[in-house]
C-alpha cells in the first residue's frame, strides 16, 4: 500500500490535489455531468432570464387570458392573462432560493451538531438524543402546523413575501439536518482516533482550531453529498407545501404554487400543469444525479477505477 | 433480546411524552383562536362562554395533563369496555373543536380509506421493488439495470403531486379510463361495484407505489450486490448448487435482512406522505382530516393525530431494530 502511494507520487510530474482527483472522477459520471449541465442551465435561466424576457410576471392582460403557446407567450398565459414563461422564471427564483438557503441552514445546523457531538464526549449523549427526537417527529404534519399557525404573525412582522420566505426556509432547514448530523458525527468519531489528530493534540492545539483546521476539512465530502441531496429535498418540500395551499401567497409564484393553481383548470387546460411539474421534477432529478456523482467521486474506494 | 426490548419500550415512554409536549406547546404558542371561524354576529360574551366550554381558558399545564389523561387513560378504557361488551363509562373523551365529536371516533372513521389506498400502495410497491432490485443486481450494468436505475431515479425525484396530477390528466381527462376523484361512500356489493372500486383505486395506488418502489428497489439492489460478491456465494456455486437456488435462496434471504428493516422504517411515512396523495385524489383519509383540522384551528384533533404519527414512527423504529436482531444472528443486543 505504502509502495503504491509512493510510486504514484514519483510518477506524477505535477502535484495533484484531492479535489482535482474528485473532479476527474466526477467527469466520468455521465448522469452527474448531464445533471450539472442542466442545473447550471436552470440557474442561469432563472436568475439571468428575467433580464432577457422582460414581461412582468404580475402584469395582468385580461384580453390575452388562457392562451396557448405563441411567439408572444411561448408557454401561453394563465386565466388572468399573465405570461406563464415570466411566471415560471420568477417562480424558479423563489423555489431555488428557498431550496438553497434551506439546505445551507440544515447543513450548518447538521454539521455543527455532528461535529460537536462527535468531538466532545460530554455533548454526545444529549445531542444524539435530540437528533433521535427530531427523527421521531412526523415532519410533514408538523411543517403544516407550524406554517399554518405562524404565517400571520410573520406576515405582519416582515411583510407577506419575506415573512413567508423566512418561515419556510427556517422550518425546512430546522427539520432536515438530522441525517447530516449523524453522518458527520460518525466520521468525526473515526477521525478523532487518527494519528494526525492525536499528534496535533499533543502539541497543544485548542479544540476550536482543531475542529477548524483538521476535522472540518476531512468531513467535507459527506457534507457535500448531503448538501446536494438537501437541495432536492428542500425544493420538493417547498413545492409540496405550496401544493397544499400553505406556501407562498398566490400572487407570488413558485413552481409548487403554479402547479397548485393550474390543477384548478385541469379539465379545460391540462397542459398547464406540465411546465411547473416538469421544472420541479427535472431540477430535482438533476440535483439527485449530481449528488450521486459526488458520492462516487468522493468515495476513495471507487475513485480511480 | 428480551431485556433489550423492555429497555427500548421503557425509553420510548419519555420520548413520546416529550414529543407530545413539543406538539402541545407548539400549538399553544400559536396565536390561533378556535372561535375565529364562527359567525361575527356571535356576541363577545357568548364567544367567551364557547371558549370556556372548550377548556381554552385553563392554564397550559392543566390542559396538557388533561389531554394526557383523556388520551392515555380514558380512551383505552373505552376501547377495552367496548371489546368486552360492557356499558361505556361516562368519561371525558378528547373532543374535536370542529365537530364536537370524539377525535378517536373521527380517526376510526377515516382509517380504512387511508389503510386501503396507502397500505395497498406500499404492498404493491414492495412487491414490484424486490424482483427489480434482485434482477438488476444480478445483471449489474445490463440494460435492465440501467433502465431500472433511471426509472427509480425518476421515481423518487418526481414528486407525487406531479405524477398524481399527470396521471389524472392522462388517464381521466384524456383517456377517461379512471375517475379522478375517489368516492369513499362507494360500497362494494356485487361484481360491478367491485370493479368500480378497483378502478378508482388504481391511480392513487400506482402513483404512491411508484414512489415507494423506487426507493426500496435501490436498497434491494445495493444489498443484493453486497451479497453476490461474498465468499459463501462462490462456495455455493463451486459445490454445484443450481444458479436459481444460489440467487433465490442464498442471496435473497441474506440480502433481505437490511431491506426488511428499511421497509419497516418506511411504514410510518406512509401515513405522513399520504397527506399529499389524499389531497390530489380527494380521498378523505387521515391526511385530509389533519389538513381540515389544521385549517380550522382544531387543536385536539391536530394534537392527537400528530401524536399518533409520532408514536407510529417510534414504534416502527423499535420493530425495525428488533427485526434486525431476529433476522441476523450476528447482531445481538445483550
Amino acid at each position: 500500500m505504502t509502495e503504491a502511494v509512493h510510486s504514484t507520487l514519483v510518477d506524477k510530474t505535477e502535484p495533484r490535489s484531492q479535489w482535482l482527483d474528485v473532479w476527474d472522477q466526477f467527469r466520468h459520471h455521465r448522469g452527474a455531468m448531464l445533471g450539472m449541465a442542466f442545473f447550471v442551465f436552470i440557474l442561469l435561466a432563472v436568475f439571468a432570464g428575467p433580464y432577457l424576457w422582460t414581461i412582468d410576471p404580475q402584469y395582468i392582460d385580461i384580453r390575452a387570458r388562457s392562451q396557448g403557446p405563441s411567439w408572444g407567450h411561448p408557454m401561453g398565459t394563465d386565466q388572468l392573462g399573465r405570461d406563464t414563461l415570466a411566471r415560471m422564471l420568477a417562480g424558479g427564483q423563489v423555489s431555488l432560493a428557498v431550496g438553497i438557503s434551506a439546505m445551507l441552514l440544515a447543513l450548518v445546523v447538521g454539521a455543527l451538531i455532528g461535529v460537536l457531538s462527535g468531538y466532545f464526549r460530554l455533548l454526545d449523549g444529549p445531542l444524539m438524543r435530540l437528533t433521535d427526537l427530531f427523527l421521531a417527529l412526523p415532519l410533514l404534519p408538523l411543517l403544516l402546523v407550524i406554517i399554518m399557525l405562524f404565517r400571520d404573525t410573520l406576515r405582519s412582522a416582515f411583510g407577506p413575501e419575506t415573512g413567508i420566505f423566512f418561515l419556510i426556509v427556517f422550518v425546512i432547514g430546522i427539520t432536515s439536518w438530522m441525517q447530516t448530523a449523524r453522518i458527520v458525527r460518525g466520521d468525526v468519531l473515526a477521525l478523532k482516533e487518527r494519528e494526525f489528530v492525536i499528534a496535533s493534540k499533543s502539541i497543544g492545539t485548542s479544540p476550536f482550531r482543531m475542529i477548524l483546521r483538521h476535522i472540518l476539512p476531512n468531513v467535507l465530502s459527506p457534507i457535500t453529498v448531503s448538501a446536494t441531496l438537501g437541495i432536492a429535498n428542500a425544493i420538493i418540500t417547498e413545492s409540496a407545501l405550496s401544493f397544499l395551499g400553505l406556501g407562498f401567497p398566490s400572487d407570488f409564484p413558485t413552481w409548487g404554487r403554479l402547479l397548485y393553481d393550474s390543477t384548478d383548470y385541469l379539465q379545460q387546460y391540462p397542459e398547464r400543469v406540465i411546465w411547473p411539474g416538469l421544472a420541479i421534477s427535472l431540477t430535482v432529478l438533476s440535483v439527485n444525479y449530481i449528488g450521486d456523482g459526488f458520492r462516487d467521486a468522493l468515495d476513495p474506494r471507487i475513485r480511480g477505477r | 433480546m428480551f431485556h433489550y426490548t423492555i429497555r427500548r419500550l421503557l425509553l420510548a415512554i419519555p420520548t413520546l411524552l416529550v414529543i407530545s409536549l413539543i406538539i402541545f406547546l407548539l400549538l399553544d404558542l400559536a396565536p390561533s383562536d378556535p372561535t375565529a371561524n364562527l359567525p361575527l354576529t356571535i356576541p363577545p360574551e357568548v364567544r367567551e362562554k364557547i371558549r370556556e366550554s372548550l377548556g381554552f381558558n385553563e392554564p397550559v399545564h392543566i390542559r396538557f395533563l388533561l389531554w394526557l389523561k383523556q388520551f392515555f387513560i380514558n380512551e383505552p378504557l373505552n376501547v377495552i369496555e367496548s371489546w368486552l361488551g360492557l356499558e361505556q363509562g361516562d368519561r371525558l373523551r378528547v373532543l374535536s373543536w370542529q365537530t364536537r365529536s370524539p377525535v378517536v371516533d373521527l380517526i376510526v372513521q377515516r382509517l380504512p380509506q387511508t389503510l386501503w389506498v396507502v397500505g395497498m400502495s406500499y404492498v404493491v410497491g414492495v412487491l414490484i421493488a424486490l424482483p427489480i432490485g434482485i434482477y438488476s443486481a444480478y445483471r449489474q450494468y445490463s440494460w435492465f439495470d440501467q433502465i431500472g436505475t433511471l426509472v427509480s431515479m425518476i421515481g423518487f425525484s418526481v414528486p407525487t403531486f406531479f405524477t398524481g396530477v399527470l396521471a389524472i390528466v392522462v388517464f381521466s381527462v384524456w383517456l377517461g379510463w379512471f375517475p379522478s376523484i375517489y368516492d369513499t361512500t362507494h360500497k362494494v356489493t356485487d361484481w360491478d361495484s367491485f370493479l368500480f372500486q378497483v378502478r378508482q383505486m388504481v391511480m392513487p395506488v400506482c402513483v404512491l407505489a411508484l414512489f415507494n418502489a423506487a426507493q426500496i428497489s435501490r436498497f434491494m439492489r445495493a444489498s443484493a450486490l453486497d451479497n453476490l460478491n461474498q465468499d459463501y456465494v462462490r462456495t455455493a456455486r463451486a459445490k454445484g448448487v443450481r444458479e436459481r437456488s444460489v440467487v433465490l435462496i442464498h442471496v435473497l434471504r441474506n440480502s433481505l435482512i437490511p431491506v426488511v428493516t428499511v421497509i419497516a422504517l418506511g411504514v410510518p411515512q406512509i401515513f405522513g406522505g399520504a397527506i399529499i396523495t389524499e389531497q390530489i385524489f380527494k380521498v378523505n383519509g387521515l391526511g385530509q382530516l389533519l389538513i381540515i383540522a389544521i385549517q380550522g384551528g382544531d387543536v385536539p384533533t391536530v394534537q392527537t393525530l400528530t401524536f399518533i404519527f409520532a408514536a407510529l414512527i417510534v414504534f416502527f423504529n423499535l420493530i425495525a431494530d428488533m427485526l434486525y436482531g431476529l433476522l441476523d444472528p450476528r447482531i445481538r443486543y445483550d
